[in-house]
Formats: C-alpha cells, sequence, structure tokens
C-alpha cells in the first residue's frame, strides 16, 4: 500500500459564471518514506493539489488516499508546511506554545507533548528559541518552528507548500538540508512542492513535473543522485546538471503547452 | 453574492420591524413602554409633518457641523503645529494624555452656568469631544511621514510650509478623514447629549419633552430619526474617508483613541 | 540622568505652566463662575471627604463597572457568533448599524420607562450604550482572521472551543480592544447623565446639585473630580491593554523595522 495515493483528481473553480479548471487529471502515488517534489510551472495549481490532498479543498473529481483511507477533510496523519511562515504560526503564542498546540488537540498527555516539543525544537535547532514570540524570530528561523511543529505532530506524510519561497538564499541553503537531513534521520514521507528547479532535483529522491493549469502528470523522474548529498558538490555534479536541465526543459515545454511525455526512467547518461 | 447579501439585509431588518410589531401586540412588554412598529410609523409621520420637528432637526445639525468644524480646524492646526514646532510634541505630550481621557460631559455644569440653553452650551461640549479625536489622528499622521521623503524634500532645499504642504499634508490627510469620521459620530452624541440633559434647542430637547409627557411614539419615533442622522454621518464619513484614501493604498490600522 | 531630567522636564513643565496661569490668573476674580484656582483647591477636601468618595463616588464606579463588564460579555460572544458566520452577519449588518448610529444617550429616557430610575436602569443603559462598538468591532475582528492561519489550524485539526480561544479570539483581540476602549468613553458619558437624570447619588448627580445651588467652588472640584476619574479609567484600561496585547505591539513594531 502507498501512503499516499492520488487517482484522476481533478479541481474546478466555479463562481460568478466563471468556470476556472485549476487541476484536470491527476494521478501519482508516494510511498512511505519517500521524499517526493512536485515542481511545475508558477501558476499551475500546485497549491490547489496539495490543499485538496490536505482536506483543505474538496476535489470536483477523484480521490486522495492516506495509507488507504480516502481524504475528506483534513486528515490527523498529515502536516502542512505553508510558504508563508508569517501568517501560519500564530503570533499571540510563543514558540514552544506553536508547537505544541496540534499536540493539545491530539489529546496527549503533558509530558508527552512536552518531549515531543523539546524533540521537535531542538532537531530544528530552535532549544533556545522556545520561549520567544515567533515574529522576534528572522524568517528563515520562524520557518524552522513551523517544520518543528509538523514534526511534533508525528504525521505520517507531511506536506511542503514552496516552504522557502520567501527566505534568501543562503537561509534557503541551509533550511533544504534541514529538510533532507530530518527526513534520512526519521524516514519520514514528505511531499515536497516548490517551483525552484534546482531545489527539486537537490532535494527529491522522485521529482514529478507538472504541466500547466489546468495540470496533469507530465513526467516523473528519478533522480538517481547519491543518498549522501550537499550544497557544495551535489549542485556542481555533471548529473545534477543533466538532471534539473532535463527538468528545465519539461516545464519550458509545458508552458508551451507541447504534449506530455509520460516517463518514469531517468534521461539517458 | 452582493445581490445575496443585500436580500439576507433587507430580511434581517424586516424581522426586526415585524418583532417589534409582534412583541408589544403579543402582551410581551407593555405596549405603553413600548409601542408596535406601526404606531412609532404613525408618530413619525406626524413628526415630519410638523414644522417643529424640522426646526429642531436644523438646530441639532446646525450645533453639530458648527461644533465639528471648529474641532476639525483646531484639531489640524494644533497637531501640525505641535509635530513641526521643535519639543513641542515631547511638551505637550503629558498634557494631552491628561485632558484627552476627561469626558467631556464633565462639563455640562460649567456649560449650563455659562451659557444657558443656548447654542454655544452645545458647542462648548461638541467642539471639546471632537478636538482630541482629530488632534490625536493629525498627530499618528504626522508621525507616520517617511523620514525617508521628509530629508529628500529638505536636501532639494524646500522650506518649512513647502514640506508642510507637500510632504507632511499628504501623509497625514488620511488620518485627518480618520479623525474626523470618529469626530463626527462623536459630535452627534455630544449635540443630542447636550439637548437632551440641558435643554438646548434640538432634537434632544424634543426627546425630552416628549418623555416629559408621556408621548411615546413621538419619543421611540425621534429616537429613530437620530439613529437615522447618526447613520447617514456614519455612512457620509466613510464614504468620504475612502475617497481620501483611495491614493493611499498602504495598509495602516485605525488608531483607537 | 540628565535625560531623565530632561525628560520629567518634558512631561511636567507644560502642566506645571498651564495651573500657574489658572491659578494667577484667576487669584483675583471675582466672577462668580470662574473662582480663584485657590478657593476650588480649598473646596476641594471639604467636599470630597471619605465619606462622600463612599456615597458617591463608589457607587458610579460600581455602575459603570457593571455595565461595561456587561456590555463586553454580551458584546464579545455576540459578536463572535454573527463574525463566525457570514449568513448570519449579512441579515444582522444593517440593523446593527443603524442601532450603533443611535447616539447613546437617548437610551436613557427609554430604558427609565422599563427600569425606573434604580441601579437596573443605569447599569443598563450603560450596557446597552457600550455594547454596541465592542460588538461591531468583535464582527470585525472575527471576520478578518488570516486565511493562512485559518488553514493552519484546519489542517491540524484544531477546531470548536479550541479553535476559539487559541485562534478566534486572539487574532480579534486588538480590535476588540479597540471596541472597548471607545465603549469606556461612551460608558463615563452615559454614566454621568444617567445620574444627571435621575439618581439620589452618584457623581453626575453630586455635580448637578452643586450646579443648581450655585455652589460653584465645589461644582468645579466635582468637574475635576470627574476629569480625574477619566483619566485614571483609562490609565488603568492603557495597563491593561499594554498587557494582554503585548504580543500585537511588538508584533508591529517588528514589523515596522522590516518592512
Amino acid at each position: 500500500m502507498h501512503a499516499l495515493a492520488v487517482s484522476g483528481l481533478q479541481k474546478v473553480y466555479e463562481g460568478s459564471g466563471r468556470r476556472v479548471e485549476a487541476v484536470r487529471d491527476l494521478t501519482f502515488t508516494v510511498d512511505a518514506g519517500e521524499l517526493v517534489c512536485l515542481v511545475g510551472p508558477s501558476g499551475c495549481g500546485k497549491t490547489t493539489l496539495l490543499k485538496c490532498m490536505g482536506g483543505l479543498l474538496t476535489p470536483t473529481d477523484g480521490e486522495v488516499l492516506l495509507e488507504g483511507r480516502k481524504v475528506n477533510g483534513p486528515p490527523p496523519g498529515m502536516a502542512f508546511v505553508f510558504q508563508e511562515y508569517g501568517r501560519s504560526l500564530f503570533p499571540w503564542m510563543r514558540v514552544a506554545q506553536n508547537v505544541e498546540l496540534p499536540l493539545k488537540q491530539k489529546g496527549l498527555s503533558k509530558s508527552r507533548r512536552r518531549e515531543l516539543v523539546a524533540d521537535a525544537l531542538e532537531s530544528v535547532g530552535l532549544t533556545d528559541a522556545a520561549d520567544a514570540y515567533p515574529w522576534q524570530l528572522s524568517g528563515g528561523m520562524q520557518q524552522r518552528v513551523a517544520i518543528a511543529r509538523a514534526l511534533a505532530y508525528e504525521p505520517q506524510v507531511l506536506l511542503m507548500d514552496e516552504p522557502f519561497a520567501a527566505v534568501d538564499a543562503q537561509t534557503r541553503a541551509d533550511l533544504e538540508d534541514l529538510v533532507r537531513g530530518l527526513w534520512r534521520e526519521r524516514g519520514i514521507t514528505i511531499l515536497f512542492v516548490t517551483h525552484d528547479i534546482d531545489e527539486a532535483v537537490y532535494l527529491g529522491q522522485r521529482v514529478i513535473v507538472l504541466s500547466s493549469s489546468p495540470t496533469v502528470v507530465r513526467e516523473q523522474l528519478k533522480v538517481d543522485l547519491p543518498d549522501e548529498r550537499d550544497q557544495l558538490h551535489t549542485r556542481v555534479a555533471p548529473r545534477f546538471a543533466e538532471l534539473r536541465t532535463h527538468v528545465y526543459e519539461q516545464i519550458q515545454a509545458a508552458k508551451r503547452g507541447a504534449g506530455a511525455v509520460k516517463t518514469d526512467t531517468p534521461p539517458p547518461r | 453574492m452582493k445581490g445575496e447579501n443585500a436580500a439576507l439585509g433587507a430580511a434581517g431588518l424586516a424581522a426586526f420591524l415585524a418583532l417589534g410589531e409582534a412583541v408589544p401586540r403579543l402582551g410581551l412588554v407593555k405596549e405603553e413602554y413600548f409601542p408596535p412598529t406601526s404606531r412609532i410609523a404613525d408618530a413619525l409621520a406626524d413628526e415630519l409633518a410638523d414644522s417643529a420637528f424640522w426646526s429642531a432637526l436644523g438646530d441639532t445639525l446646525t450645533g453639530w457641523a458648527l461644533g465639528l468644524a471648529i474641532a476639525a480646524c483646531a484639531g489640524v492646526v494644533a497637531g501640525v503645529v505641535i509635530s513641526v514646532v521643535p519639543y513641542l510634541r515631547e511638551a505637550t505630550a503629558s498634557t494631552i494624555e491628561f485632558l484627552r481621557p476627561i469626558p467631556s460631559v464633565a462639563l455640562i455644569p460649567l456649560a449650563v452656568l455659562l451659557y444657558g440653553s443656548e447654542l454655544r452650551s452645545v458647542l462648548l461640549l461638541v467642539v471639546y469631544a471632537s478636538f482630541w479625536q482629530i488632534l490625536i489622528q493629525t498627530l499618528y499622521g504626522v508621525q507616520d511621514v517617511d523620514p525617508v521623503a521628509e530629508e529628500t524634500a529638505r536636501s532639494y532645499g524646500l522650506g518649512t510650509w513647502a514640506r508642510v504642504r507637500h510632504v507632511l499634508w499628504p501623509t497625514a490627510l488620511p488620518y485627518v478623514m480618520t479623525g474626523l469620521r470618529l469626530a463626527a459620530a462623536v459630535a452627534l452624541i455630544l449635540a443630542i447629549t447636550a439637548e437632551l440633559v440641558i435643554g438646548a434647542p434640538g432634537l434632544g430637547a424634543r426627546i425630552a419633552v416628549a418623555q416629559n409627557s408621556q408621548a411615546v411614539p413621538e419619543m421611540y419615533a425621534l429616537i429613530v430619526v437620530t439613529g437615522l442622522l447618526g447613520l447617514l454621518i456614519n455612512v457620509g464619513a466613510r464614504t468620504v474617508e475612502r475617497r481620501a484614501l483611495a491614493w493611499h493604498q498602504s495598509v495602516r490600522g485605525e488608531v483607537a483613541v | 540622568m540628565r535625560r531623565v531630567l530632561l525628560r520629567l522636564l518634558f512631561v511636567l513643565a507644560l502642566p506645571a505652566l498651564l495651573v500657574a496661569i489658572w491659578w494667577l490668573a484667576s487669584d483675583n476674580s471675582t466672577d462668580v463662575f470662574w473662582p480663584p484656582l485657590r478657593t476650588i483647591m480649598r473646596t476641594f477636601p471639604d467636599v470630597w471627604t471619605a465619606e462622600r468618595l463612599q456615597d458617591d463616588v463608589l457607587p458610579s464606579v460600581l455602575r459603570l463597572t457593571g455595565g461595561y463588564a456587561l456590555a463586553a460579555v454580551v458584546g464579545v460572544a455576540a459578536g463572535t457568533v454573527i463574525g463566525s458566520y457570514r449568513r448570519v452577519r449579512a441579515v444582522c449588518e444593517p440593523v446593527l448599524e443603524f442601532l450603533r448610529a443611535v447616539p447613546p444617550p437617548v437610551l436613557v429616557p427609554v430604558i427609565m420607562l422599563f427600569a425606573g430610575i434604580d441601579d437596573t436602569m443605569k447599569v443598563t443603559v450603560i450596557a446597552s450604550g457600550c455594547v454596541w462598538p465592542i460588538l461591531l468591532n468583535t464582527v470585525e475582528g472575527v471576520r478578518a482572521v488570516d486565511s493562512v492561519m485559518a488553514e493552519t489550524a484546519r489542517s491540524y485539526g484544531i477546531k470548536g472551543p479550541a479553535r476559539l480561544t487559541h485562534l478566534v479570539l486572539p487574532s480579534a483581540s486588538p480590535q476588540i480592544f479597540a471596541g472597548l476602549r471607545q465603549a469606556l468613553s461612551i460608558g463615563i458619558i452615559l454614566m454621568v447623565i444617567s445620574e444627571m437624570f435621575a439618581a439620589s447619588n452618584g457623581l453626575g448627580f453630586t455635580v448637578v446639585q452643586f450646579q443648581r445651588s450655585f455652589a460653584i467652588p465645589d461644582m468645579w472640584t466635582g468637574i475635576l473630580v470627574l476629569g480625574l476619574l477619566g483619566f485614571l479609567l483609562s490609565v488603568v484600561f492603557q495597563l491593561v491593554e499594554r498587557r494582554a496585547l503585548a504580543w500585537y505591539h511588538g508584533l508591529r513594531a517588528s514589523a515596522r523595522r522590516s518592512p
């Protein structure tokens, strides 16, 4: 059984006489413990897709299965990291309280909550900031808090919606390594949405390239880079360049609206 | 969506009026305390046909408009002067913080002694209450002037007056408009209060007369009129504010005073 | 040290100057309406004895507190319900806009009809005048809950009472406090005039009694006491607000530093 299975997903927005088909027909799966990146041209309905998966939007057609169970409404086994960290953390709560709140809702005991919060904050390197308010932290640190909140929730699948689009380039590199590190350490399943091709190739075990809206899957690409990756060497490796060029071409083609080439194999070396 | 909202709003209003009719008719409250909507409407129609009503309305509006105008001029001038003259802001801060929360109704006995039930009594209360609203908003507005814009103006050799006109005033204007909207509502409250308590001619005094002569439906009719007047002033002030703000899309919170 | 002194000078200079001007200008005043400040100050301790504070100031403050607290509870509760449902809001909006626009003092004669002239009347008058700014500001605040925060709460299964206490009310609290602030000034106005209308004790009653009996210096001390009360209540309000909205002021300050 797949951790996450999306089949025939379609989302049409209707309102004031206009009908906009954001997502046409999406089918793909994510296995348990996998890190998959979704990448597509800007405005391709990535966020719509993610919200349908997170149960925040009801799809017009098709379904999303989380561990075999149909998603209707936000499932307890899924955690969301939003792009807008400043608006996703509650400014009236301290960092530790922000991380703890969903756990309270889960009905965990106080000692268990404290353990999870401490552990999550430690793994994102923010133990010292537990008593600060989110707005006292830099943007990158705020996004770390959001990640810690998601980790403490112990989800089966972690959904990340362009989480690093609003932070500066250096912080972004650090956060990418953080996510990869956490994934390898904890074996969680991550679906990472981005518009940044380099980021998708650097992070993912697999990259799913989407077409422009109305969205379909254009290509699924296995990233055959070694598991040990680092900003310095991986990004200058010839194979990395080949993969990113390939994805780049696919996305350019998608923008032009050229027909989809569905492959599951990496481009030849 | 907009049409639906309007329909729902109309339904709410209709339900409100129907409730006003049904509650006294069913004997849930005494009719002499709370007359049904239809009787209030009758009384309102009678009022509208009465020339004394119109002159009372005129008196109330005169007190309101005159008081607001005086307060607006004084508030804006004082606000700009306090902000422009060096050290004046620091020196006046404590005095403003002390005088502002003094309730203007505290001045009622003084107004009665000094001016009796003349228009000047109304003006004293209205001006005192609305002055602070405008002054405070003007001060906030001037504080909001972008230091870069100010320095640019300075570096191009603009004099004090030119800086006030081209940098300070445009920045402060939206705030002044907010102050004006808040002050317009406060001014109406104080105008009616002065008439009600002191007996200066106007709608408030007419309400007091209706109350003393047990003319309950008339009293409710007049209260409805004051409500409609308040509504008109709020809507009007908001429209003017929005016009003045149209070019100024920056996000800014309303300052509670 | 010098900076502290300088600040102290700024805080005290103008008030001292104004009081001095009042004192000197009125010192030889023979105008009955403008007694010398010296006389007013001498009258003050005679008028505002401990007994008087207990018999007149305390009842006024209690009425205000009662009416204000009632308005706060009703306003926030009703505002939360109305603000949470778009349809309810659409139905209520025109009626609420009208009720808010009614100048609160005209409620005094109406409520006198129902409740007579006892304390119930005064508390009801204060409550029914204060409730509108609180209610309408709560509606606005509740409505304006940030969409990303709302989705975050949903995705983590935060709903029901937890959603209310951890998301909706804190996020609306700056607006609610703005409403509470407006309501406080309205409450003081209503406290004074409801006592001027019909009462046997209270600040408004006492001050009007002084005026009617032409006890002018006493009346002036009454005006000063009303002013002091207004000032004190506003200071208390500010302290509470600073504490309750510490996060909000911090957030705004940090947003200003890095736009």
